[in-house]
C-alpha cells in the first residue's frame, strides 16, 4: 500500500530560485538560508520518496483571471517549468504520477472534495523553488510530483479548516492506493510577507514561530485561525500558510519534528521550513 | 492565535474585516471585477511578442484593451498603489514590472514611500512590525482615546 511517510513545510520565494539558478547561494545574503536546507537535502537523499504531493499556488502563470479553481490536482504525465515573463527556469521538467493522482482525485471527489482536474499546465516558481531547495540541481528530479494548486490569490481562499480536512482526505486516499509507494506531502508558501501597498515588507517572526510550533504534536488549533488573522498578523501574502495545513492534515493525528529552520529576509519574505513525520 | 470553533463566516462581516487593514488592498471579488481587463492586460506580457509591442509603444498597446483612462494613466506612470486601487493584483502587475526589469523588492518598495535602499535595509533588519498597522478601526479608537485625555 502507498503511505505518507513525511511532510515538509517550505517557503517558495521566487528569488530563491534565482539564487540557485545563477550560483548565488554562497553569497552572504543567501548563505544563511541555504545552510538551513543542507540538513534537509541530506535527509531527502536517504528518504528517497517515490512521489511528492506538492501543495502550492500558481502566481498568474498557468491560471489567469479566466479560471480560478479553489483546489486543483495535476493528473498529467509531465509539467514543464512556466515562462513567468523572463523565460522558463532551467530546471528539469516535472514528471507526474497519473495513476496515483487520478486515484487521489477520484477518492477526494467521492469524499466530497470537488476537485478540478488538470491534465496540462506549466508550473511556476511556487512548485519548482521547493524542489530546488530540497533536491538542489539534479539532471532530473529524483521523484514523481503531483501538483496540488490552491487559490490563495482571489478572495476568499479556502479556510484553514477546509485545507486541514482536505489533507486528512488526501491521507485516506493515499492509504487506499494498492501500489507500495513512499509518498511525501509538502505544503509551500509563506511565511509572513506582504508584497503590496504602503504596508509592504511586514514580517512577524513571533507569529511565524508559533505557527511552526503548532504543526508539531497532536494539537489541531491551527486549523481554526481565521483568514483575517493571517492578514493582520503576517501580511497579505502570509495567507499562503493555509497550504501548510493541507500538509499537516495529511500527516494524521500527531507529528514529530525532524528539522526546523527560519530566516528573515529572502527578498520581501520570511523563509520558514519544517520537516515532520507522522507518529 | 485564535482558537474559536470553526463556524460559517458571514460574507458581509468577512468582507468588512478585509477592508480594515491599513495600507493593504485585499484582492476581493469587487477588485477582481474592477481590475479584470487590467490584470488580463498584464498577463498578456507573459508572451515575448506582446512585450516587444508594449515596449515599442505603450500607449498604443494599452489602447487595444478595454481599460479606463485612470487605469491607463496609472500603468503609464507605474503607480502601483493606484493600480491596486483600480483593481490590479500584485501577481499580475508583476508582469509589468518584470518587463521593466525590476525585481519584486524594487517594485514593492515604490509602494511604501521608501527608497529601495531604505526598504532593503528595513527587510534585513527584520522587516516592518505589525504593531500599529493591524487595524484601521483600532488605530482610530486609539487616536480618539488619546485626544480625550
Amino acid at each position: 500500500m502507498a503511505r505518507i511517510t513525511a511532510g515538509v513545510g517550505c517557503s517558495h520565494v521566487p528569488a530563491l530560485g534565482v539564487a540557485v539558478d545563477f550560483g548565488k547561494t554562497g553569497e552572504d545574503y543567501w548563505k544563511p538560508i541555504f545552510d538551513g536546507f543542507e540538513w534537509t537535502k541530506a535527509w531527502e537523499r536517504e528518504a528517497r520518496p517515490d512521489v511528492v504531493i506538492l501543495v502550492y499556488n500558481d502566481h498568474a502563470s498557468a491560471f489567469d483571471m479566466k479560471l480560478i479553481p479553489t483546489f486543483a490536482i495535476g493528473c498529467g504525465e509531465a509539467f514543464a517549468p512556466a515562462d513567468e515573463g523572463w523565460g522558463p527556469r532551467k530546471v528539469p521538467t516535472v514528471e507526474g504520477h497519473p495513476d496515483l493522482a487520478w486515484h487521489i482525485a477520484q477518492s477526494l471527489i467521492l469524499d466530497e472534495f470537488d476537485m478540478t482536474i488538470i491534465n496540462e499546465m506549466d508550473v511556476d516558481h511556487g512548485l519548482t523553488v521547493p524542489l530546488s531547495m530540497m533536491f538542489g540541481q539534479p539532471e532530473a528530479w529524483p521523484c514523481k510530483v503531483i501538483p496540488l494548486a490552491v487559490n490563495v490569490v482571489t478572495y476568499p481562499p479556502p479556510s484553514g479548516n477546509r485545507c486541514w480536512a482536505l489533507g486528512e482526505a488526501i491521507g485516506r486516499a493515499v492509504a487506499s492506493f494498492p501500489e507500495d509507494l513512499n509518498v511525501q506531502i509538502w505544503g509551500t508558501g509563506g511565511m509572513s510577507h506582504q508584497l503590496q501597498g504602503p504596508r509592504a515588507g511586514l514580517i512577524n517572526a513571533a507569529w511565524d514561530g508559533r505557527f511552526l510550533d503548532g504543526l508539531v504534536g497532536d494539537s489541531d488549533a491551527l486549523r481554526r485561525i481565521p483568514h483575517i488573522e493571517y492578514l493582520r498578523e503576517t501580511g497579505s501574502e502570509g495567507i499562503e500558510m493555509v497550504m501548510w495545513l493541507i500538509m499537516r492534515g495529511a500527516l494524521g493525528k500527531a507529528t514529530r519534528m525532524l528539522h526546523r529552520h527560519y530566516h528573515v529576509p529572502a527578498s520581501n519574505t520570511a523563509v520558514g521550513h519544517i520537516v515532520l513525520e507522522p507518529t | 492565535m485564535s482558537t474559536e470553533d470553526p463556524k460559517r463566516e458571514d460574507i458581509h462581516d468577512y468582507l468588512a474585516e478585509l477592508e480594515d487593514i491599513p495600507g493593504t488592498r485585499v484582492y476581493t471579488a469587487k477588485r477582481a471585477r474592477q481590475g479584470y481587463q487590467l490584470n488580463q492586460f498584464a498577463m498578456s506580457l507573459m508572451k515575448p511578442e506582446n512585450r516587444e509591442r508594449w515596449k515599442a509603444d505603450e500607449r498604443a498597446y494599452l489602447d487595444e484593451w478595454k481599460l479606463t483612462d485612470d487605469q491607463k494613466q496609472a500603468l503609464l506612470a507605474r503607480d502601483y498603489n493606484r493600480l491596486l486601487d483600480l483593481g490590479g493584483n500584485i501577481y499580475f502587475l508583476a508582469k509589468v514590472f518584470s518587463t521593466d526589469g525590476l525585481s519584486f523588492v524594487q517594485a514593492v518598495s515604490t509602494m511604501t514611500g521608501m527608497s529601495v535602499a531604505d526598504y532593503q535595509a528595513m527587510m534585513v533588519a527584520g522587516g516592518r512590525s505589525a504593531d500599529g498597522v493591524r487595524s484601521i478601526r483600532a488605530n482610530a479608537l486609539a487616536a480618539a482615546a488619546k485626544e480625550t485625555h
